[in-house]
């Protein structure tokens, strides 16, 4: 049994929370692929996504993930003018609630958003990226797509490649593959790297080549165009010399190691075209696995069992 | 009027003074100081098994009045001081007007004549509107009282301003107040950047940002042979760079707060904005120089920073709220519970860091219970162990990180100008 209120972060999860997660996944996935895409599991709950970030994929994919088991879905995306109107997050988290939310998505700007709304009311809270801390569904998402491919994650070498410091994706990755003894590599540019990581239990590399040696998979991270004006990159250009992944830097790694991408990507900066385009990346994959992860996250959260019974 | 205190420990690091004994207070001065004395009085306090210092000094607080009074006023913030048995508080000049002259600075002095229950000195502006462009009227500032200049809340960051301000400070025997802050290294931060703001996702102020000033702003002492006191030093670097100008001879002194002594960045886990101040909260090697620095007199005063904010204000997004925390009614058990009962620091040297030093940077005739002088008293419960709930704080503020804390040594009489104006936690001006 599911016994978290909310879902913030992988950090403070554990490793039977996290296989919960991924088993119940699996038979999601199955309904994804049914030719009728729903099953009344959730009917009669009711989720809202809180966007103070646009992210069309991911509020898509919750939304897609609640209409497959039934649930009622509204979407609030708040412009910082209503921020600015003097309505706080807490006042917001408490409006939805009183309407019937039992489920608020919440995406923000500011780490630690998730938490504040988490504590003020008693819907339960899936953090859908908050910051540079955690984004800890398109974490699972990753997981759930290494272990689909790949078998056990203990054996796992993986390589996490770009702007770290500024990464929920990458914090959410190494909480959750360090917690399976993965072996994990995070790599990119100094300035986007600083060596407090290791303290999370990761290498630290500033050098491709060495990183990917021998990995099993390499997750390449967006690279957010503005890094260059603030002084921490040079040009992008140079960054794509030094940091993009191509052909000739991805053979270094398993011959049949994986290529991941949370999406959107800069095609020529962080990954270039090839690439994308080889047999060896699964980033459509893991676009439906982060449905199927986001099924169960709602149904373990709204008081569901182990998943399989939904599947009749 | 004559009040006796009967039986406490007096503690008065000015006269080198830590004996069993009484004071008498006749007329809003110390008139007596002896082991046992026996006279017809107005009114006894019973002090057996008590601490009696000199009245204690806060040289950083901010009472927000005029311009921010949903946060705290003149009358909230003296409540407060006297709770936490201060009978003196150096006030900071980030009102709104600015205290950059002699009109606020005479309101203040009105406002604290009229409804404070405890001293206030105002602090003056260094620069016009803060803005650390063009010097303040310093002269005009020092006629209508100020103790002292800063700018605090912001750095004065042309360097050319600093080294002119104290120049042009000295004339008038006023110390400037640094906060030193590089803003182009703090720009964006939240936290003390470190592992956990790595963990948390927190975009970190590097202890650089504060190190660069505190380096820049000693060698323009050195230059200017003016005296300089660094607010609220956070790192290790500041400590040791203020370790070396004391050593070398220059008028450095600085000051530690309460919750920089007892915290440190593992307290922001959880997002808890209380926890969020500036300079932030730094690591534990940072904490442990903050301690060195208090017992070897690198820092000289121990001052809150009281900070308070409307309770809507704190309870946003971390990265949203503002910088802060009160302090002035937790500041006497945290010392007692952090520093003396750790053996960090004796009590007649904790004492010290909260009266003889802060009068002597500020130019009062304060801080000491010598014969003759201004009857301000603190009385200190040693043993007294409370937990602190900030729905009973006098002060508006309630943006405290010891919230829930269990603390031993509470402040239960204060005193001022003979007159007791704070009993077992009641108000009674
Ligand atoms: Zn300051």
């Amino acid at each position: 049994m599911w016994k978290r209120k909310d879902l913030l972060g992988l950090k403070e999860l554990s490793i039977d929370e996290i296989n919960m997660i991924l088993d119940t996944a699996v038979p999601m996935k199955d309904i994804i692929k049914r030719t009728i895409k729903k099953v009344p599991t959730l009917r009669g709950r009711s989720m809202v996504t809180l966007f103070y970030e646009p992210s069309t994929r991911t509020r898509t994919s919750f939304e897609m993930a609640a209409k497959y088991l039934s649930a009622d879905t509204s979407s609030l995306t708040v412009a910082t003018s209503s921020v600015a109107k003097g309505e706080t997050l807490i006042d917001t988290g408490r409006t939805i609630e009183v309407m019937g939310a039992d489920v608020i998505v919440i995406r923000h700007e500011s780490a630690g958003a998730p938490h504040l709304l988490a504590q003020s009311v008693v819907a339960r809270v899936i953090n859908a990226g908050d910051g540079m801390h955690e984004h800890p569904t398109q974490g699972l998402l990753d997981l759930f797509t290494m272990r689909e491919k790949k078998g056990d994650l203990s054996n796992l070498k993986v390589a996490i490649l770009g702007d770290i410091l500024h990464s929920r994706v990458a914090r959410s990755n190494i909480w959750g593959l360090t917690k399976f003894g993965a072996e994990v590599r995070v790599v990119g540019p100094s300035t986007l790297l600083p060596g407090e990581f290791k303290k999370m239990g990761v290498q630290v590399f500033h050098n491709v080549e060495e990183a990917l040696r021998g990995v099993d998979v390499v997750n390449v991270l967006r690279l957010q165009k503005e890094r260059q004006k603030k002084g921490l990159l040079p040009s992008l250009r140079e960054y794509a010399k030094i940091f993009g992944l191509d052909q000739k830097r991805l053979s270094l790694a398993k011959p049949d190691a994986l290529v991941m991408h949370p999406g959107p990507m800069n095609r020529g900066v962080e990954i270039m075209p090839d690439v994308y385009d080889s047999t060896q990346s699964v980033v459509d994959e893991q676009v439906t696995n982060g449905v199927a992860v986001r099924m169960a996250i709602l149904y373990l959260l709204m008081g569901g069992g182990t998943g399989n019974e939904i599947i009749n | 009027m004559r009040l006796l205190i009967k039986g406490g420990r007096i503690i008065d690091p000015a006269n080198n003074l830590d004996s069993i004994g009484d004071v008498l207070i006749v007329d809003g001065k110390i008139a007596e100081i002896s082991e046992n004395i026996e006279v017809q009085v107005n009114k006894t306090v019973d002090a057996e098994g008590m601490i009696v210092t000199p009245g204690l000094i806060d040289m950083h607080v901010h009472f927000r009045e005029p311009g921010y009074e949903h946060k705290e006023t003149i009358a909230t913030g003296t409540r407060a001081a006297a709770a936490g048995g201060f009978t003196s508080v150096a006030c900071m000049p980030n009102t709104n007007p600015i205290n950059d002259n002699q009109a606020v600075c005479s309101l203040i002095k009105q406002k604290a004549k009229e409804e404070g229950v405890v001293k206030v000195f105002p602090i003056g502006a260094v620069t016009k509107g803060s803005q650390g462009e063009e010097l303040a009227e310093i002269g005009e500032l020092k006629e209508a009282g100020v103790v002292a200049l800063s700018d605090d809340g912001k750095p004065i960051s042309n360097g050319e301003i600093m080294r002119r301000a104290l120049e042009y400070a000295q004339m008038f025997n006023l110390t400037i107040i640094s906060h030193a802050e590089d803003l182009n290294l703090a720009v964006g931060g939240f936290m003390h950047e470190g592992y956990v703001s790595t963990v948390l996702g927190l975009r970190g102020i590097p202890s650089a940002a504060e190190e660069t000033m505190v380096a820049r702003d000693i060698i323009l002492a050195e230059l200017t042979g003016s005296p300089l006191h660094i607010a609220h030093l956070s790192t290790a670097g500041s400590v040791r760079m203020a370790r070396d100008a004391k050593a070398r001879g220059l008028m450095v002194t600085a000051e530690a707060t309460p919750h920089h002594f007892t915290l440190t960045d593992e307290a922001v886990v959880g997002y808890h904005t209380a926890t969020k101040v500036n300079p932030p909260l730094r690591s534990s090697s940072d904490r442990d120089a903050i301690l060195a620095g208090l017992k070897d007199g690198t820092i000289d005063v121990i001052a809150t920073d009281h900070a308070p904010h409307a309770r809507e204000e704190k309870e946003v997004e971390y990265a949203y709220a503002p910088n802060g925390m009160v302090g002035l009614e937790t500041a006497v058990p945290l010392v007692v519970s952090q520093l003396i009962n750790q053996g960090i620091l004796t009590w007649s040297e904790a004492i010290a860091k909260l009266t003889v030093n802060p009068a002597r940077i500020l130019g009062l005739p304060l801080g000491t219970l010598s014969i003759g002088s201004t009857a301000d008293v603190t009385i200190i419960d040693p043993q007294q162990e409370a937990v602190v709930d900030t729905a009973k704080f006098q002060s508006m503020g309630k943006n405290s990180a010891f919230s829930g804390w269990k603390l031993q040594g509470w402040p239960i009489c204060t005193i001022v100008d003979g007159q007791i104006v704070m009993q077992s936690g009641k108000i009674l001006a």
